[in-house]
């Protein structure tokens, strides 16, 4: 009976080598109540009682190795099974995705926001102010008299005699001072206008950035710094800045700014137009009848002021070509940033 | 400002400075430069040749065949077809190889068979005109009569073709820098070199005339004319100026005429001062009276045209007629002719914002007009007549009659100011030396005595201590400034509330794959009618821009929606992909007295086509209305707005009647107009009130600690009842056990009947400290059925 017991487990073994082995025949065929194991147990009546526990032990030995192997070989197929469906649910991973749809801010807004938040780390806070403007504020507050031929460097667009189109964000320094003594440190972006046809870098709407900072002891000093902070954020740390002589009405003395060119580093190249420098703004101590003008005493007082084109920075940092993309609005267009 | 460096070189060295070193050094110290241009650069060898013969070519019947002695050993064979050439005349001779203007070149080849080793110039070749060579024609070879010179002499001598021109951009506040003077002294600072102006002297007749027997002058308005100066030439030659004056106008740009005319413009370049002369015969009543001009008065200027003048404009008249709008331009009743003998000449102080308003609303902005609006300095007018009498003795171009007029209102006193050194090295954050600070205003012509400065009378744009730091800062150099961190109390820097609900607003707009757009604020008032506005809505009235730059953005606009829809349509004519997008921008409300200024108030316009439907827009609404946490807003169906499809139309309006904004479908005849042919979306929400409305503070709320039953309910109803009345008929019936009523089936179908639609709900029921039992669900159940029937007449679908 040993050997028979030997035969069943091999038969099993040998049975359950095959990977298609189908298992709920092979346990009838083995452990069933009909199998080969019982019919092998149903003659142990004949035994001696010294060989019956042995036999038995075997026996369930027999059964018990059985019963596990093809609970192994169960697990081996579901594995074989899974792995064999998953092979087949492969997908062309070079198909294309499905995008939930998002949307983009406009890049002009995403570059004021890069701005906006540039100067809020350095303590500015933002105010705004009307687009259309008296002409106290957008001219005479800032030492630009009535028939100022300074006027002729902003072609304005007026409402009235009394009331126009900003021709510049420079107004609300004026506004800001009026109702808050220093320390005063705002920056005002937004739109301004100005009676210039469109063309690739002309259009009678567009943006600016107008920051202003009185307090007592400001210096020219801290004006560089200040900018030079926020070229070195906005274009990378390697960036310097450079100031030219200019003339503003309401600053004295007044600069122009460029900074180093962000694509060739200066050594001059198609962005910078060979300079290796570009000019991004337009800056300067606020003029001291200007302070006066809000009350605030210029010996006491002294402060900066600087302006930049938002569309300016936009088209750089992009490599924007043509400032009328900027307000075409082609999706395609917009999608890019 | 076009600056010819050899005129400047009278006045100051400029050895050992290359063009492009001037330029920087002039820009880096204040006065910028646009670009410079080398006169002449672009002729190479061409030499003043004499023909000695010349005979026909044996081939042609209009060719020549010359012989010219260029100062070479022997004479060159050149073939030329014009006609005008003969023997013994002095030409510009083009040698083989030269170059010409426009990239020409010239080489030696042959005519017909006959050897040309050159070319015989026009002044046209030369890049010149009949102005800067009178009496040569363009048509012809440029015989150079009465030009000194010998055959070989380069022509860039002989002609004076060499010189180095600078643009400059001069700022308003630096009138006297539009000058030669001016500018050569900003060169000798800038440079450190000696400024050498040289006081004009004046030669008189000595005949015993006087100017008293020619004229007198009345100033009647000596406010708008603080300064006329004025003398008299007699026995005037009129006649060409000579050929290194003639190219000094050319090379600033301006066009030589005769010499009396080129004498004025040559002073006003020099000295920045414009002049006028008058053919003195052309005068009645030997008088000259400045005063306004007469309401309606009618001035024919020298270019021919006819102005209508207000009393606002001053003139320089006779006794019967205006002969100049003063400071703009002159008359053509008293212009320098060919036969002018006897010429005032005029060397004024006008007033800068009358000038101005004058040429302004005259449409004739001059030279002059353009320089005296910047405010010159009256001290000028003197020196400059002075000059103008010394070119025309250097000219022999007539006689000055002794004497000089000169009306001024009183030289003003000389504007003095301390140099504060501490406080301009403190302001600017540098430490330059007193003394440096002195010398470089002497330099600039200050007066220093100790620490009292004088302005010069030309330096009107030095009156406080900014202005001085300027000064030496942009000869000490901006580049010398250190970068420095202000240390002032910390001011918080930080977005306002509303800057920050803006943000989320732009965030959640894009998060739902909307694309911002940035349209103009100024539209046509037709946009108006084309969004179908109606006749009475206060819409209609906007902000209108006097001087717009055309109808389409000539009002300020009112509404946003035209702009999204041309936006849309123009994306619609470029590609045929969906298009959704979003403007977060102003509208201007006129204010009832138009003397205050509009409200400005921000809207949030969506738009979108080929993306969804109206429930699409309604969904992205409530998104926004949630993200605001305003819980009280509702739709309500707006059949009357034009620009809307009558059917698909809603104000959004919250609990106490504030109207945050209108959505729908755009009207398909509106968006036909707009060349779009697929529904269009549109929802133009008022951000202000979305803010004033919006509770952004949360609060955390337990989440469920017990299941919710739900209960199924179907109804026919009639297909005008409003899914909205039904479910706040529920909400209402079923009291705080409803968490949730969920519309989740809408049919129509003939079974139904006609007029008649089949809805059904998900009412989802929750207690908060217990499970529902069944018998609290049917009887919740029961209580909405019965309200519904009682409310509504509604019961459930058999």
């Amino acid at each position: 009976m040993k050997e028979k017991l030997e035969q069943i487990r091999q038969a099993a073994v040998a049975e359950l080598a095959a990977p298609e082995a189908d298992l709920e025949a092979l346990r009838i065929r083995f452990l069933g109540k009909k199998g080969e194991l019982t019919a092998v147990l149903r003659g142990m009546g004949g035994l001696t009682a010294e060989e019956r526990p042995v036999i038995g032990a075997l026996a369930n030995e027999v059964r018990e190795y059985i019963e596990k192997a093809i609970a192994e070989k169960a697990e081996a197929q579901k594995t074989a099974a899974l792995a064999k469906k998953l092979l087949d649910e492969r997908l062309d991973v070079t198909m294309p995705g499905k995008a939930p749809a998002v949307g983009k801010r406009h890049p002009l807004a995403q570059v004021q926001k890069d701005m906006e938040d540039i100067f809020i780390g350095m303590g500015f806070s933002i105010v705004e102010g009307p687009e259309v403007e008296y002409d106290y504020y957008n001219f005479q507050a800032l030492n630009i008299p009535e028939n100022h031929p300074a006027r002729d460097t902003q072609d304005t667009f007026y409402i009235t005699d009394n009331i126009l189109l900003r021709s510049q964000t420079s107004p609300v320094q004026v506004r800001t001072m009026e109702k808050q003594r220093p320390p005063i440190r705002i920056i005002s972006p937004g739109r301004v206008y100005r009676s210039d046809a469109v063309d690739a870098s002309h259009s009678p709407l567009f943006h600016q950035l107008e920051g202003l900072v009185v307090d007592k002891g400001i210096t020219m000093g801290d004006l560089k710094g200040t900018l030079e902070t926020f070229a070195k954020t906005m274009f990378g740390e390697q960036t310097q800045i450079r100031f030219r002589p200019h003339h503003f009405p309401f600053t004295e003395p007044s600069a122009e700014v460029d900074v180093s060119c962000f694509v060739c580093g200066g050594k001059g190249c198609k962005l910078c137009k060979g300079e290796g420098w570009i000019e991004i703004l337009g800056a300067g101590m606020v003029h001291p009848n200007v302070l006066r003008g809000c009350n605030i005493d210029p010996d006491e007082y002294s402060g900066f002021a600087f302006g930049m084109g938002v569309e300016r920075i936009t088209m750089i940092k992009y490599g924007i070509d043509d400032m009328r993309y900027l307000y075409e609005n082609d999706v395609r267009f917009l999608d890019q940033f | 400002m076009n600056l010819s460096l050899n005129w400047a070189k009278d006045y100051v060295s400029l050895d050992g400075i290359s063009p492009k070193e001037y330029c920087d050094r002039l820009t880096a110290t204040g006065s910028k430069v646009e670009g410079f241009e080398i006169l002449g650069e672009d002729i190479e060898n061409v030499v003043a040749g004499k023909v000695i013969s010349l005979e026909r070519h044996p081939d042609s019947d209009h060719l020549w065949v010359c012989q010219i002695d260029i100062g070479e050993e022997a004479p060159v064979q050149i073939v030329t077809g014009a006609q005008n050439v003969f023997a013994g005349a002095m030409v510009p001779v083009a040698k083989a190889p030269s170059k010409l203007p426009g990239g020409v070149n010239i080489k030696a080849g042959k005519l017909r068979g006959v050897a040309s080793n050159g070319m015989l110039c026009s002044i046209s070749e030369l890049n010149l005109t009949t102005h800067d060579m009178p009496g040569a024609i363009e048509d012809g070879i440029f015989i150079m009569d009465g030009i000194d010179c010998k055959p070989g002499d380069d022509i860039h001598d002989v002609l004076k073709l060499t010189d180095t021109v600078v643009e400059f951009e001069i700022t308003s506040n630096r009138p006297d820098c539009l000058s030669v003077l001016g500018l050569a002294r900003e060169t000798a600072v800038s440079f450190d070199r000696e400024f050498k102006p040289v006081a004009p002297v004046v030669t008189y007749a000595k005949d015993g005339d006087k100017i008293e027997n020619y004229l007198s002058v009345d100033v009647q308005n000596a406010e708008l004319c603080p300064r006329y100066t004025a003398r008299v030439v007699k026995n005037v030659k009129i006649a060409p100026s000579p050929l290194w004056l003639r190219m000094r106008l050319r090379a600033s740009g301006v066009r030589p005429i005769n010499n009396i005319v080129d004498i004025t413009n040559y002073v006003m370049l020099e000295y920045g001062q414009p002049m006028h002369a008058f053919d003195y015969s052309c005068l009645d009543g030997s008088k000259i009276i400045v005063r306004n001009a007469a309401d309606g008065e009618i001035f024919k200027s020298l270019d021919d045209i006819d102005h209508t003048l207000n009393s606002t404009n001053l003139v320089i008249a006779d006794e019967k007629k205006a002969v100049a709008l003063a400071g703009v331009m002159g008359g053509a009743n008293s212009e320098i002719k060919d036969d002018t003998a006897t010429v005032v000449f005029e060397s004024a102080n006008f007033l800068g914002s009358s000038v101005r308003v004058t040429a302004k609303s005259q449409g004739m902005r001059t030279e002059s007009s353009g320089r005296f609006e910047k405010g010159l300095d009256p001290e000028n007018t003197m020196p400059a007549l002075d000059r103008a009498c010394e070119l025309v003795t250097l000219l022999c171009a007539g006689d000055v009659v002794d004497g000089t007029i000169d009306v001024y209102k009183g030289k003003e006193a000389p504007y003095k100011m301390k140099l504060e050194a501490e406080r301009i090295n403190a302001f600017l954050g540098l430490d330059v030396s007193e003394e440096y600070m002195k010398d470089v205003l002497r330099k600039l012509e200050f007066n220093v005595d100790g620490d009292t400065l004088t302005v010069p009378s030309f330096r009107a744009d030095v009156r406080c201590m900014n202005d001085v730091a300027e000064e030496i800062l942009r000869v000490y150099g901006y580049d010398t400034i250190k970068s420095t961190k202000f240390v002032t109390p910390i001011t918080s820097g930080s977005r306002t509330p509303i800057q920050k609900f803006e943000l989320l607003c732009a965030d959640t707009l894009c998060a739902m794959g909307l694309y911002e757009c940035e349209t103009f604020s100024f539209i046509s008032p037709k946009y108006y009618d084309k969004i179908a506005m109606a006749e009475n809505d206060p819409r209609r009235k906007s902000i209108v821009i006097s001087n717009p730059l055309g109808e389409d953005t000539s009002v300020m606009r009112t509404t946003a929606i035209p702009s999204m829809l041309e936006v849309l349509s123009r994306n619609n004519n470029y590609h045929d992909g969906k298009t959704a997008l979003y403007e977060m921008a102003k509208i201007y409300i006129p204010d009832e007295d138009s003397k205050n200024l509009p409200e400005e108030r921000r809207r949030i316009t969506i738009g979108f086509f080929r993306d969804g439907d109206f429930y699409t827009l309604k969904g992205m609404c409530d998104r926004l209305l949630d993200k605001a946490g305003i819980t009280d807003a509702s739709y309500v169906a707006d059949r009357e707005n034009g620009a809307f499809h009558p059917g698909r139309c809603a104000n959004i309006v919250c609990a106490d009647g504030t109207v945050l904004g209108t959505i729908g479908e755009i009207h398909p005849t509106v968006s036909a107009g707009y060349e779009i042919d697929v529904p269009v979306y549109v929802a133009d929400l008022d951000f202000e009130n979305l803010f004033a409305k919006a509770n952004l503070a949360k609060q955390f709320k337990a989440l469920p600690k017990f299941p919710a039953t739900t209960r199924d309910f179907a109804f026919v109803c009639d297909d005008e009842l409003e899914v909205g009345a039904i479910e706040a008929v529920m909400r209402k019936a079923g009291g705080k056990t409803v968490e949730d009523v969920k519309l989740f089936d809408v049919y129509r179908g003939k079974q139904l009947g006609e007029g008649k639609k089949s809805v059904a709900f998900k009412v989802v029921l929750r207690a908060p400290d217990r499970t529902l039992t069944d018998e609290e669900a049917d009887k919740t159940s029961k209580k909405i059925l019965t309200l519904l029937d009682r409310e509504l007449g509604i019961t459930l679908r058999a």
